[in-house]
């Protein structure tokens, strides 16, 4: 099974956010818990599902990760996109927010 | 301009109050996501790849410098200091919080403005051509017949959960500037022998997967019969269309699938029941909301201005943008103003909070305070004295919106793609800038002259891309984004579906491919003054074709 | 589920007709259209009240020659998306002056109701949080803009008429102020626009 992280919208501003290993959300794929095996995506996924039941997070779902020494990096351009925020506008996405 | 009486006033203050009731529910948990959603769609609300979208109506495209400037305050106050305009004339606010929406809202509301029914399986936000009341050639001022169908379509308690969403578009007169044939109706105002004002009804237009031309089920409705013909089409479609699937559930489907006269005759049949009901307009009140649109105080002027011809012989950039962004107005001595928002290099529709007001403020000197959002994205100002003209451009130089190049390949149309648009399959903001710097040189765009390219991110086709002379479709493959290309698309009043040319082209070489079209386009055609569209539909795809893959 | 008919919740009198057997009980009997069809002619002459169930692809077109016979008509919403039903209301009640009862059955959403009311529904078969909800839902426009199949003046008509935009409506359509149009006939007729 290849390396699994699960992401999510939050409710409050529908910011991209990222399953972490303690059952919290971070903004960052860095602290996202990485599944390497089908035993812990289930587990992941049903955190995900009563944070979305509980309302707090919208449409989770789990997506490919790499891993480059342990930190999961992003594969494809959708995803790539949701780490980043806008490539258009890298003054105004989550990269500038965090710089 | 429209002005809400307390009718307005009362009913847009009520959804404000639902809706922030509606928005408490959802945050307090009462209300689960998939509830919720419907709802939220119903005013604009969109959940986008990494935030919230509010979209705004701007009902057929015409703001008031007061309703710009506000729009300017929420992109500053709430948002990111920017809005993007679109293609249906509205505006998109980026990254609202959900809690803020309702004030955002109310904030609207004093200004009579609202976001309802700019998403949904409803009757969305009417659009109009952006020269209504100004252009030379109209028949009727469209914006009359659009309130009344904003009226009505409001909150409509038969057709709010339709199969599908559903687009009404009117154009003033036989030349069709606001695309009525890809719209599921579109409403073309004529007259009849008798000089009475009416509309050439067509259904079934579409863009999407399956790109369907609308067809005339009425060649002349009379004006009285508006509504009452509205909602016996939308009557047949909301109990016919298919509900089984969503790439079947428009009206140009059913249309099809039924076949245009017997779609007609079943919108006959049904009109023939409310025809003189209720809906009919009764005597007066065209004239009434007519009132609202009647030309500002216009003064009695020259239609020459000599002013304006030693100002262009002085200076360059001006004559250049005077050629491309200034059009003929219906009275002399005033001139219809494109302010393009596609800046060389720059993001197409995208307006910042000090551009916004900008413009109002020079609405509000040389324009009668009003502003129109065009179907190219753009803005315009339909009311310039041409003796103000160089002084307008100025004003708009220094707030970096001179650009010249209304209707130039650098003028494109693109959707918000997958740097915003959680449905994308590839970016379309990035390609559209790519195109743009390739064309930057002003000389080369005048030479080029005029042709309509269009991008869109996935085949929704927000962008329109088939009905373009250049349309341009992302597709994924594997995680790498793929440019398709068709050539021959046209959204005027001979509006065609363009040809795919072949195999789709990667993000380094869909600029290249643009520029081998129109390398080809300015080696075939006929004289400079032979438009792109004609060269195509005389010499076809293959010219384009063999110089698009010679080298594969 | 509870039923609200007229704004109140009510125990529902009506059986639901599953299976042909059960066409033989006695008591107000609610019957899904393939039955209808099917076994009409005993059912004509049945004493006792008879309503309809028609599915959201079934149009009330299949019954209009029998409205007579009928004290319900349920229309049904499989999913709250699913709209048809909306337009067989209205055309229940505009077009074949159908005055019994008109029901929702399914999944309707609180947010619907004064939408489906509008169309001419009067009773709903809810969830209990729907049914919790029905003040704030049923209360949150004092008026709309287009005629439909309640009795409530739309916003044009309220122009004309001079009405203030919140005050109550019910009276109006029975009693019209003087209105100043030139044809007074024609507006009493038509009075939407
Ligand atoms: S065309 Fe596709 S990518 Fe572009 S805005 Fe529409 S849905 Fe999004």
């Amino acid at each position: 099974m290849p390396n699994t992280a699960i992401t999510a919208n939050r409710l409050a501003d529908g910011f991209v956010i990222y399953l972490t290993a303690d059952g919290g959300w971070s903004e960052s794929l860095a602290d996202a818990a990485v599944a390497t095996s089908d035993d812990e995506l289930e587990g992941l996924q049903a955190v995900a599902e009563r944070a979305a039941r509980a309302g707090t997070v919208i449409a989770p779902y789990a997506f490919d990760v790499e891993t480059d020494a342990g930190r999961p990096l992003p594969r494809g351009r959708r995803e790539i996109l949701r780490t980043l925020g806008p490539s258009v506008r890298t003054d105004l996405g989550y990269q500038a927010a965090r710089s | 301009m429209y002005r809400y009486d307390e009718f307005d006033h009362t009913f847009v203050t009520q959804r404000v109050a639902q809706f922030r009731e509606q928005v408490a529910r959802r945050i307090a948990g009462e209300l689960t996501e998939d509830e919720f959603k419907p709802l939220r769609l119903m005013n604009g609300l969109y959940l986008q790849l990494h935030a919230y979208m509010l979209r705004v109506a701007i009902p057929y495209g015409t703001l008031s410098s007061r309703q710009l400037r506000q729009l300017g305050y929420i992109a500053r106050r709430y948002d990111r200091g920017y809005g993007h305009f679109t293609t249906r004339q509205n505006i998109q606010f980026n990254w609202p919080t959900l809690k803020d929406v309702p004030d955002i809202l109310a904030d609207l509301a004093a200004v009579e403005m609202h976001a309802i029914q700019t998403s949904g399986n409803c009757i969305r936000n009417t659009t109009a051509d952006a020269t209504a009341g100004v252009a030379a050639d109209e028949v009727a001022d469209s914006r009359i017949y659009c309130e009344i169908i904003r009226q009505w379509s409001t909150l409509h308690p038969e057709f709010s959960f339709l199969p599908r969403k559903f687009k009404i578009a009117v154009t003033g007169s036989g030349r069709d500037r606001a695309v009525t044939a890809a719209h599921d109706i579109g409403l073309r105002l004529k007259l009849d022998a008798d000089g009475n004002p009416g509309f050439e009804v067509l259904v079934g237009g579409g863009q999407g997967r399956t790109p369907i031309l609308a067809v005339t089920i009425r060649e002349f409705l009379p004006e009285r019969h508006l509504l009452s013909y509205l909602e016996a089409i939308l009557r047949v479609y909301n109990q016919l269309g298919r509900r089984d699937n969503i790439y079947k559930a428009r009206i140009k489907i059913l249309v099809r699938e039924t076949g245009r006269d017997e779609f007609a005759r079943l919108v006959e049949e049904e009109w023939a029941h409310i025809r003189d009901g209720e809906l009919r307009l009764p005597d007066g009140e065209i004239e009434r909301i007519q009132a609202y649109f009647a030309p500002p105080a216009y003064q009695a002027l020259d239609d020459a201005c000599p002013e304006l011809a030693v100002q262009r012989a002085g200076n360059r950039a001006f004559d250049a943008w005077v050629g491309s962004n200034v059009e003929a107005h219906k009275r002399p001595g005033y001139a219809v103003v494109t302010i393009s928002l596609k800046p060389h290099g720059g993001i197409p529709g995208d307006a910042s909070a000090e551009q916004m007001e900008a413009v109002a403020d020079l609405a509000d000197r040389y324009g009668f305070g009003e502003i129109r959002v065009t179907y190219k994205q753009n803005l315009l100002l339909p009311d310039i004295r041409k003796g103000d003209l160089f002084a307008l451009w100025q004003g708009l130089v220094a707030a970096g919106l001179a650009t010249a190049n209304a209707h130039r390949v650098t003028d494109i149309i693109a959707c918000p793609g997958l740097d915003y648009c959680n449905l994308a399959n590839a970016r379309a903001i990035p390609v559209a800038q790519a195109i743009s710097e390739r064309f930057a040189d002003p000389e080369r765009e005048r030479a080029i002259g005029n042709v309509t390219v269009n991008i869109s991110g996935c085949i929704n086709a927000c962008a329109h891309h088939h009905v373009a002379n250049i349309g341009i479709l992302g597709v994924d493959k594997k995680g790498k984004e793929f440019y398709q290309v068709t050539l021959g698309g046209a959204a005027d009043e001979n509006a065609a579906i363009g040809d795919i040319v072949g195999p789709a082209f990667d993000e380094d070489r869909i600029a290249d491919a643009v520029e081998t079209v129109v390398d080809v386009y300015l080696a075939e055609r006929r004289g400079a003054d032979e438009p792109f569209i004609d060269t195509y539909r005389r010499i076809g795809l293959k010219p384009f074709k063999e110089k698009l893959y010679a080298a594969h | 589920m509870p039923l609200i008919k007229n704004g109140a919740r009510l125990q529902d009198p009506w059986f639901a007709v599953a299976t042909e057997e059960e066409l033989d009980r006695s008591g107000p009997m609610l019957v899904p259209l393939a039955l209808w069809q099917e076994h009409r002619d005993r059912l004509v002459d049945r004493v006792g009240p008879i309503g309809i169930r028609l599915a959201s692809h079934e149009s009330p077109a299949a019954i209009a020659g029998d409205l007579e016979r009928f004290d319900l008509v349920a229309l049904e919403f499989p999913k709250f998306t699913d709209g048809r039903a909306f337009s067989y209301a209205r055309l229940l009640r505009e077009r074949h002056g159908f005055t019994g009862e008109i029901r929702a059955v399914g999944h309707v959403l609180r947010d619907q109701i004064a939408f489906l009311l509008r169309c001419g529904f009067d009773a709903f078969d809810l969830d209990e949080r729907a049914a919790a909800g029905w003040q704030a839902a049923t209360g949150a426009f004092s008026a709309w803009y287009q005629p439909a199949a309640d009795a409530d003046a739309p916003i044009p008509a309220r122009r004309r008429y001079a009405v203030p935009a919140r005050a109550s409506v019910a009276v109006i359509r029975s009693e019209p102020v003087q209105p100043p149009a030139p044809e007074p006939a024609a507006c009493a007729a038509n009075w939407a626009y």
